[in-house]
């Protein structure tokens, strides 16, 4: 039960760097990303094929976030003119390319086999049991370093001109902000977060195959994102640690009720997410944590 | 009097409609102009030309002694043409402080890497700018509301706002597109003041307005626009004893 629980707040670290990830392009910058997935599989299947080659793994996983970073660039030229509706479609349709590329450029990516053997640090040293602890705790710092950085941007002038590029970009740029650097610099950053995410997640699982990075990862992002609170970095990361646990904590229906088939009971866990989801916004329509406006600061008068 | 601004034979069209049709007028440095004229005039897209929203089809504009015909919206801004919009827009969620700090030109604690790894000159740029903005919130009175969101606020303090974070950018000439419409008499001749104070600052105001009493009693020169070109200028009293003015916004006597 115990490694059951380290394992999935393993996981929910995981998935806490892609909602960092995702809050910060969508709630920073107002772009849906529902490429996140693929962003996911570029970091994951970079850092584990570069580090199978036997390049060390810091090397590995900071390539992951590099080759990321790139791909985000290269997204936002290759979306500049679309906003809304029409960005979501493409960058959906960027996380199919990846996982289709992943799939069949078999001698690259091994295709549906996946790439197993992934290197896993210090797992022979430390057995199983102390591997995972010592891989939550890596997790979890990771994790930590992020969201105080997110914070830290989030209050920054930086974060400001962002937020004002959400709410209007055309009056943005008649505030004299060069919109474009201003998104593709955060794309670039959250995709290399997307892209640190994948990395440890393959070497954590050491083995991984497209059908780790379908769509419906993306989806269960925005989910925690929307339900923890758009536009606020705790939220975000809270969101995905609670859906994590929801989706581990709905696996065990089965046992409560012998009746249902396995298909269906993972049609019910899916319908109880979505219901969760539906309780959590009609309580509190902004998320848990809803995004707040930083006070000015209090100076003595000034004459 | 020097001109600022100077725009030759402007033309700009919609779907083969000529709404400019050859404007050319200037604006004197260190006035406050009044731009007036009937409904489908041009006054908006003249405007919307001027800041960079549209590009025109021909013609020149000339602003402090630089071709900026094609200038990027943002470079305008940094070189001290400034605009605000007829609905007062805002960013619905920021608080009229956030408002105003975004304002601010040439901020170096924008960049990434500052805001990401602290700087020393972000740090004072901020500093310094908050300062301002707390100054300016106290001067059009909108202290007591900082850290409302703007769509919490009243229409008239809206427009307040819009004058404030123009202000923030230390603008030398202000394109106000009907800073009036909507607000109540009293808020209008606080409004007035505002403008006339910071005129005396040395900021070059030009604004579109269909108050004629507040025209006549905050502008000089008065320029009147009609389909798209100018038809004359002049002091408000001479503009509107101009018969043709009259014509122009009657549609033409019976």
């Amino acid at each position: 039960m115990l490694s059951y629980l380290i394992f999935t707040l393993t996981l929910g670290g995981i998935y806490g760097l892609l909602a960092l990830s995702l809050n910060l392009i969508w709630g920073g910058v107002g772009m849906v990303n529902l490429g996140l997935a693929g962003f996911f599989a570029v970091g994951a299947y970079v850092s584990a094929l570069v580090s199978i080659a036997g390049m060390p793994l810091p090397l590995a996983m900071l390539l992951a976030c590099v080759i990321g970073a790139m791909a985000g660039v290269i997204a936002t030229f290759a979306t500049i003119r679309l906003r809304g509706d029409y960005l979501a479609i493409v960058t959906l349709g960027f996380a199919e390319v990846v996982r289709m590329v992943a799939l069949n450029e078999r001698w690259l990516t091994r295709g549906s086999d996946g790439v197993s053997g992934i290197p896993a640090p210090f797992r022979a040293e430390l057995g199983i049991n102390g591997f995972n602890m010592f891989y939550l705790g890596l997790v979890s710092i990771i994790v930590l370093a992020v969201f105080l950085t997110m914070r830290r941007l989030d209050g920054s002038p930086f974060g400001r001109v962002l937020k004002a590029i959400r709410e209007d970009q055309e009056l943005a740029t008649f505030a004299g902000k060069y919109v474009t650097r201003f998104k593709m610099q955060t794309f670039a950053l959250s995709a290399a977060i997307a892209g640190l995410a994948g990395a440890l997640y393959g070497h954590f699982q050491t083995y991984i195959s497209p059908d780790h990075f379908q769509p419906l990862i993306t989806i269960y992002i925005f989910l925690a994102v929307t339900a923890g609170g758009v536009g606020r970095p705790l939220g975000g990361l809270a969101g995905a640690y609670l859906v994590v646990f929801f989706l581990e904590a709905t696996r065990f229906l089965g046992e409560l009720f012998p009746g249902l088939q396995p298909g269906q009971v993972a049609a019910v866990r899916e319908i109880l997410v979505g219901v969760a989801l539906l309780g959590v916004l009609h309580l509190r329509p902004q998320g848990i944590l809803p995004e707040h406006i930083a006070p000015a600061p209090k100076t003595e008068t000034t004459p | 009097m020097k001109p600022l601004l100077q725009v030759k034979n402007l033309e700009r069209g919609f779907y083969g409609v000529r709404v400019l049709n050859g404007v050319a007028l200037e604006v004197m440095d260190g006035s406050i102009t009044g731009l007036i004229g009937p409904n489908g005039a041009g006054k908006s897209t003249f405007f919307n030309c001027i800041s960079g929203l549209y590009m025109p089809d021909k013609g020149s504009v000339n602003f402090a002694g630089r071709d900026i015909t094609r200038a990027s919206p943002q470079d305008r801004m940094e070189s001290g043409l400034v605009r605000t919009f007829q609905l007062a827009r805002g960013f619905p969620k920021l608080s009229v402080f956030q408002h105003l700090m975004l304002y601010g030109q040439n901020h170096p604690g924008e960049s990434l890497v500052a805001s990401l790894a602290g700087s020393k000159a972000g740090q004072k740029h901020e500093e310094k700018l908050a300062e301002e903005a707390l100054s300016i919130a106290r001067r059009l009175r909108l202290s007591h509301v900082i850290d409302n969101p703007v769509t919490a606020l009243s229409g008239g303090q809206k427009k307040l706002v819009e004058i404030g974070r123009a202000l923030m950018a230390k603008p030398r000439l202000v394109l106000l597109d009907e800073p009036m419409a909507g607000v109540n008499p009293t808020l209008t001749a606080e409004i007035a003041d505002h403008l006339r104070s910071l005129n005396a600052e040395g900021v070059t105001i030009c604004l579109i307005e269909h108050d004629m009493k507040l025209i006549g009693s905050l502008c000089d020169p008065v320029i009147v626009m009609a389909e798209g070109r100018k038809l004359t200028e002049g002091s408000f009293e001479a503009v509107v004893a101009d018969e043709r003015v009259q014509e122009a916004y009657l549609g033409g006597r019976h």
